[in-house]
């Protein structure tokens, strides 16, 4: 019922009816235009936030990288080299200048060019999330639709498997899957994953198993419960009634008329559950030693290696607004409604 | 009554109404089993936290055989990386997370409703130039958002603290924001409204206590996540420095051997699972409570 009055609604919106295709897709350009601008405006206040944490504040980074005991005038001459003479704007003004022309600086540490040792570091923490997101998207469209359609104790038991899954902390179950597999209980799989410089991750999959078999472990939980829940919300719908006294065989009514709707929460889902993977792979590459952005983080900060660490928050920082707007784009994309509506 | 917190004539009968409605979420909640088994384990853990201390063998420092021993009578966990006494660590090893954990939920529970209420309840241009400064932070993971500041501000337990309740600040916002918007809208607040009650009288009268039980589910999850993340830090070695024991760092300081002696890494690790499942099944089982009383009153 409410349903189609919204229906009747949204082509006598503000924008005019929406009759031809060209029309919605110029609704969605629009949108996306505007998200892109949204995103890009996001993304310069963490340049900000960057510059004035690790340039800006009363900790005198010159002083952080040199130890405590440098000299007072090696923390000058640093000062003048980092630039830390110059009046803050100026200073944020010309480092986001070379940020842009993609000048990420020299690593203090090793004294390679930050941008070249990031790309090998991205490379290999987007493997690990690929083969995470490769496993974790089906297998939890499957077991969310499974436990939606046979409710019952097995619905039950998964269902608290989730609940302490996802309360254990990342670690944890990085820890745990290398006590049970690497180490004590069985030595299936390596519990490092030493991926040597200048070779790709995909010639060592032995190694990768544990990692993405935690990432996995980590978002399974919260995904399939989506996955699960809007299931049950499609099923109980007038529509699917309708497909199921029409005489319709039950598969056929899941897959192809439940399955469909059911997904859209789960795909914005997907969205903001690997914006908090890209936060546990932090945790994850140090257990097993990846040689990922989350170790190159761990490492610029523990050595204060300035650049290294701007610069990993940074791509961070990309990675979630891209996959949140990624995310968001894919579900107005495959909602009608909201594809042609004009509430966007 | 007296003259100090008497609210406006119009919101009372509500007050009352919504007071009884606090204690049945509570009561309700208890109606779950998972309720019951969070509290259990979160009684247990932070009884060992707190008096673990007293009842360890050795003191936490104190060398008591060689590096990685396997159990035997007197260190019945056997001995960590130096040579110390796993079982003493453990039971003095909670304390850290314990009261910093909570700490970081409240401080992340308490400036994130503020904020969510006034984004809520505010003008609009409050409302969108806070939610929109914090979309900046949720678009940092929160480990490297804390990170960021251990890496120029050095580490201290207070610091880590601050930056875990400030990641947690957004996502509270964004829910009480919600909330709020929700019951703004409701008659009630119209009425009150309509009489000309002050706004921030109605903020703590008659808005702020139909959200706690939302805020204390948020102050559940917020803790139970802050465990997560501040026995990370402490695992990344970012935490707690080494002669303090803490059980984040002691599985950062003892999985070099795990092969040869895992109970120094497994009692750890139980303690820390166990914390986190047992207050996390105490805020599911508030939650449960909470969207139930929702349901029933439609």
């Amino acid at each position: 019922m409410t349903d189609s009055t919204v229906i009747l609604e949204v082509p006598a919106g503000p924008a005019g009816p929406v009759t031809s295709v060209r029309g919605a897709r110029g609704h969605f350009g629009r949108w996306l235009a505007r998200r892109l601008a949204l995103g890009v405006v996001i993304l310069l206040a963490v340049t900000l936030l960057v510059f004035l944490a690790t340039q800006a504040l009363p900790s005198n980074p010159s002083q952080a990288i040199l130890g405590r005991n440098a000299t007072p005038s090696a923390v000058a001459a640093l000062n003048h080299k980092l630039g830390l003479d110059e009046p803050i704007l100026t200073q944020y003004v010309h480092w986001l200048g070379r940020l842009l022309r993609g000048h990420l600086g020299v690593s203090l540490a090793t004294g390679q060019p930050v941008g070249a040792l990031l790309w090998h570091r991205t490379v290999n923490s987007l493997t690990l999330l690929f083969f995470a997101a490769l496993i974790a998207l089906p297998l939890s469209f499957f077991l969310g639709t499974i436990t939606a359609v046979r409710r019952g104790p097995f619905d039950r038991i998964f269902l608290m498997i989730g609940v302490v899954l996802s309360a254990l902390p990342d670690f944890v179950i990085a820890i745990t899957l290398v006590i049970l597999f690497a180490t004590v209980v069985f030595t299936i799989f390596p519990g490092v994953a030493l991926v040597p410089p200048g070779t790709s991750p995909l010639d060592h999959p032995k190694e990768l198993v544990l990692p993405v078999m935690t990432l996995v472990l980590l978002n399974v939980p919260y995904l399939y419960r989506l996955v699960r829940a809007s299931m049950i919300d499609v099923l109980g719908s007038e529509y699917v009634a309708m497909a199921r006294l029409k005489g319709m065989p039950p598969r056929i009514v899941i897959v192809r008329h439940a399955l469909r709707n059911a997904l859209l929460p789960a795909i914005q889902g997907s969205g903001i559950v690997l914006g908090w993977l890209l936060g546990s792979v932090v945790v994850v590459e140090n257990v097993f030693q990846y040689p990922g952005l989350g170790s190159a983080l761990t490492d610029g900060v523990h050595n204060r290696d300035l650049p290294v660490i701007q610069a990993v928050v940074l791509v961070f920082a990309i990675g979630i607004v891209l996959f949140n707007l990624t995310a968001d784009a894919l579900t107005i994309y495959l909602t009608p409604k909201l594809r042609t509506g004009s509430d966007l | 009554m007296t003259a100090t917190a008497a609210p406006p004539e119009v919101s009372t009968p509500q007050e009352a109404d919504l007071r009884s409605w606090w204690a049945v979420g509570l009561k309700d909640s208890w109606q779950y089993g998972r309720t019951r088994v969070g509290l259990a384990i979160t009684v247990l853990i932070v009884l060992l936290a707190v008096f673990g201390p007293l009842l360890a063998p050795h003191s936490p420092t104190q060398l008591v055989g060689p590096p990685f021993a396997g159990p035997s009578s007197s260190s019945p966990l056997g001995t960590d990386y130096v040579g110390e006494d796993v079982l003493s660590r453990v039971l003095n090893g909670g304390r850290f997370v314990l009261w910093m954990a909570v700490a970081a939920g409240l401080i992340g529970t308490i400036g994130g409703t503020t904020l969510g209420i006034t984004a809520g309840y505010g003008r609009k241009w409050v409302d969108e130039a806070i939610m929109r400064s914090l979309d900046v932070l949720l678009a940092i993971p929160v480990i490297v958002f804390a990170l960021l500041f251990i890496s120029m501000l050095g580490s201290s337990p207070l610091l880590i603290v601050v930056l875990v309740g400030i990641s947690w600040m957004p996502t509270v916002a964004r829910t009480v924001r919600a909330a709020t918007l929700e019951i703004g809208r409701r008659e009630f607040i119209e009425a009150a409204e309509v009489v000309g009650t002050p706004r921030r009288q109605i903020l703590a009268y008659d808005i702020l206590p139909n959200l706690m039980t939302i805020i204390l589910v948020e102050l559940g999850l917020r803790i139970a996540w802050s465990i997560s993340l501040v026995s990370a830090i402490s695992f990344l070695g970012f935490g707690i420095s080494p002669p303090h024991s803490d059980w984040g760092l002691m599985i950062n300081e003892n999985s070099i051997g795990l092969a040869i002696q895992p109970w120094a890494v497994v009692a750890p690790v139980v303690c820390i699972a166990l914390f986190s499942i047992g207050v996390s099944l105490l805020a599911d089982g508030l939650a449960q409570a909470v969207s139930g009383i929702d349901r029933k009153a439609g």
